[in-house]
């Protein structure tokens, strides 16, 4: 038969398009979750109310539930799943790892140790026994989120600096360094409890289910400067990754500074994800799994895997807080509890369909 | 066209020198073969010419021009690499040569860039699996699609680390017919790792031997001798012609020193 090349452009183009149309598909999607996210709780308000809060044409009422509580909280999920998600698919790539997370190189581990310090040597924590929902809260969140950052962001520095000493580390050497950190501030962590008394011990635990709930407007505009700084990094990068999945000498080969691009992207990576966790905890599963479903749907294009898994990202922390706050009301489930409890399931499934798919 | 001057390469200062003092030229249209045991540092070669591995010394002319005093865009438009063995590549097969437009693409993909791609598939044959995984496809058409990606750079040097690797007789010879027609279609420079001498005696120009880390020999036919291949090879050979083609065949096992 003919080889016909008008045909084959006009498949391809089609191949195309049917990406753009999840996306658009997934930010519709989560679109509807957050609206009504927003909209249900102790006080259901409908979801045309929302929208009109949302304008500013709503009551008063609904205007200090939505603005005041429930909106600074869905916008938290979005904004955090987001840089997780996105944070994620870019480790994943660099260190040619599908189980490259914030987790892998420490971060997580390094901010739960930076919170345990806040808490424990800063006195950032105490116990507010008013109701079961809110038994312990922490009084001063700015020192326990300094402290989860910095200690989360050093782990990333350490890693990087050790690869600066040591300049054959490849991707493999770089997670083992990641494994051995996570280990230390594990260990520094239980060491500070073992010293710690009852309150603050509870504070720490506290801290590490992760809370959503806990963001303010002005939080939420660092969390979402951090963020969108980020995404474009990893958006002018994304054909370097999409060169980097082809190895890293087809990388090079194709004018890619591999060494650059997987340090400054790991950096990156890593620091949104430090920022993100010390604000709102320990929140797992998001960044490993975000990438992998979406991987199913537009396969491992890093123009389409990057916005793709950001929105998934979000979509999937917002309905893990809408089912925390829903499922057994008036209680809210700890949502680095969630995430892990519902993450752990789909995870098993991605790995027994195999991780690599393409779409 | 093209111009190795002096290349040296050592993984760090204290260690052996991998590659000593290598010069040569290719000229336009010339595909030449790189032979020489393993670890004679055929693949550094390549590799040190591509910057994949900084040289100690050396330079690289195309067309004049020092290569290595480009931008890391500008080499990629100069030369493309095909590594020995792509790792497991989970792209569909126009994806994957869309690759080979990256030195030229600012924002995003042109139509020129989409007809070029679409043009190296009709060249390569690979239309029946523009959309399909590479990962799903045979060795043959693997190597097919890597070339296609090489040559979707419009590189004026093209570097082939064991193209027929892997390969069974008749992939080897297709896909290295489809290296020679290239070299002569796109005006091109070609230089190819390659064991069986055989297949480099038929497809290629010119031979260049590397022994313990140095340039032993290079040029046409001529330096094709028994006498050379035993010194790199340690094996005694026979040339002998048949239908007008050289053939070299290898002495009994018992006899090789």
């Amino acid at each position: 038969m003919k080889y016909d090349q008008t045909i084959e452009l006009q498949a391809y183009n089609n191949f195309v398009k049917r990406k753009k149309f999840i996306f658009v598909i997934t930010v519709f999607i989560t679109i509807i979750v957050a609206l009504f996210a927003v909209s249900a709780g102790s006080l259901d308000i409908p979801i045309p109310e929302v929208v009109k809060t949302i304008i500013g044409k709503g009551q008063i009422q609904s205007e200090m539930i939505i603005m005041g509580i429930r909106l600074p909280r869905v916008v938290t999920a979005i904004i955090v799943g987001a840089s997780l998600a996105a944070s994620g698919a870019v480790m994943q790539c660099v260190l040619q790892n599908p189980l490259a997370s914030a987790s892998t190189l420490g971060v997580s581990q390094g901010a739960a140790f930076g919170a345990a310090l806040g808490i424990i040597v800063f006195g950032g924590g105490v116990v507010n026994s008013d109701s079961a929902a809110t038994a312990i809260t922490i009084n001063n969140p700015y020192i326990v989120t300094l402290c989860a950052f910095v200690c989360g962001s050093l782990s990333t520095l350490v890693v990087i600096v050790l690869s600066q000493f040591k300049k054959d580390l490849g991707p493999a050497g770089l997670i083992l360094a990641g494994v051995a950190l996570s280990s230390l501030f594990t260990g520094g962590s239980t060491l500070l409890q073992y010293f710690a008394d009852e309150t603050k011990i509870s504070a720490v635990v506290f801290w590490t289910f992760g809370n959503l709930g806990s963001t303010g407007w002005a939080e939420i505009l660092i969390l979402t400067i951090v963020f969108f700084v980020a995404l474009i990094y990893f958006l002018l990068n994304r054909w370097n990754y999409n060169a980097m999945e082809s190895g890293a000498d087809t990388a090079r080969s194709l004018g890619v500074n591999t060494r650059t691009v997987m340090l400054i992207s790991m950096g990156i990576a890593s620091l949104t994800s430090a920022v993100a966790v010390s604000f709102v905890g320990i929140i797992s599963f998001v960044g490993l799994v975000a990438p992998h479903i979406m991987r199913r749907f537009v396969g491992n294009d890093y123009r389409y895997l990057i916005p793709c898994s950001t929105v998934t990202g979000a979509l999937l922390l917002i309905l893990a807080d809408t089912f925390g706050r829903l499922i057994i009301a008036p209680v809210i489930l700890p949502i680095g509890a969630i995430t892990s409890f519902l993450g752990a399931p789909l995870f098993l499934y991605i790995l027994f369909r195999g991780f690599n798919h393409n779409g | 066209m093209v111009k190795i001057e002096n290349i040296t390469f050592a993984y760090n200062q204290a260690s052996r020198k991998i590659l000593k003092d290598v010069s040569f030229d290719i000229q336009k249209n010339q595909c030449i073969a790189i032979l020489g045991n393993n670890g004679a540092g055929k693949s550094t070669l390549l590799k040190c010419i591509d910057r994949i591995c900084p040289a100690q010394e050396g330079m690289v002319f195309v067309n004049s021009s020092n290569v290595f005093k480009m931008t890391k865009n500008e080499m990629a438009q100069n030369i493309a690499y095909v590594p020995q063995s792509s790792t497991s590549i989970n792209m569909t097969v126009f994806d994957s040569i869309l690759l080979g437009r990256k030195p030229y693409i600012k924002w995003d993909i042109t139509s020129e860039d989409r007809k070029t791609v679409s043009d190296l598939i009709q060249k390569m044959n690979l239309g029946d699996f523009a959309l399909r995984n590479v990962s799903e496809l045979s060795g043959g058409e693997v190597q097919k699609v890597m070339l296609a990606r090489a040559l979707a750079q419009e590189p004026k040097l093209l570097l082939l680390d064991e193209p027929t690797s892997n390969l069974d007789p008749r992939n080897q010879h297709e896909v290295l017919r489809i290296v020679k027609k290239i070299a002569q279609e796109h005006n091109i420079c070609v230089a190819i790792i390659i064991h069986d001498l055989n297949l480099a005696i038929r497809y290629c120009d010119r031979f260049l031997f590397l022994k313990d880390s140095q340039l032993f020999s290079y040029g046409g036919l001529e330096t094709m001798t028994p006498e050379n291949i035993e010194q790199v090879y340690r094996i005694h050979v026979h040339i002998v012609e048949h239908m007008g083609i050289p053939v070299i065949v290898p002495f009994p096992e018992e006899k090789v020193i």
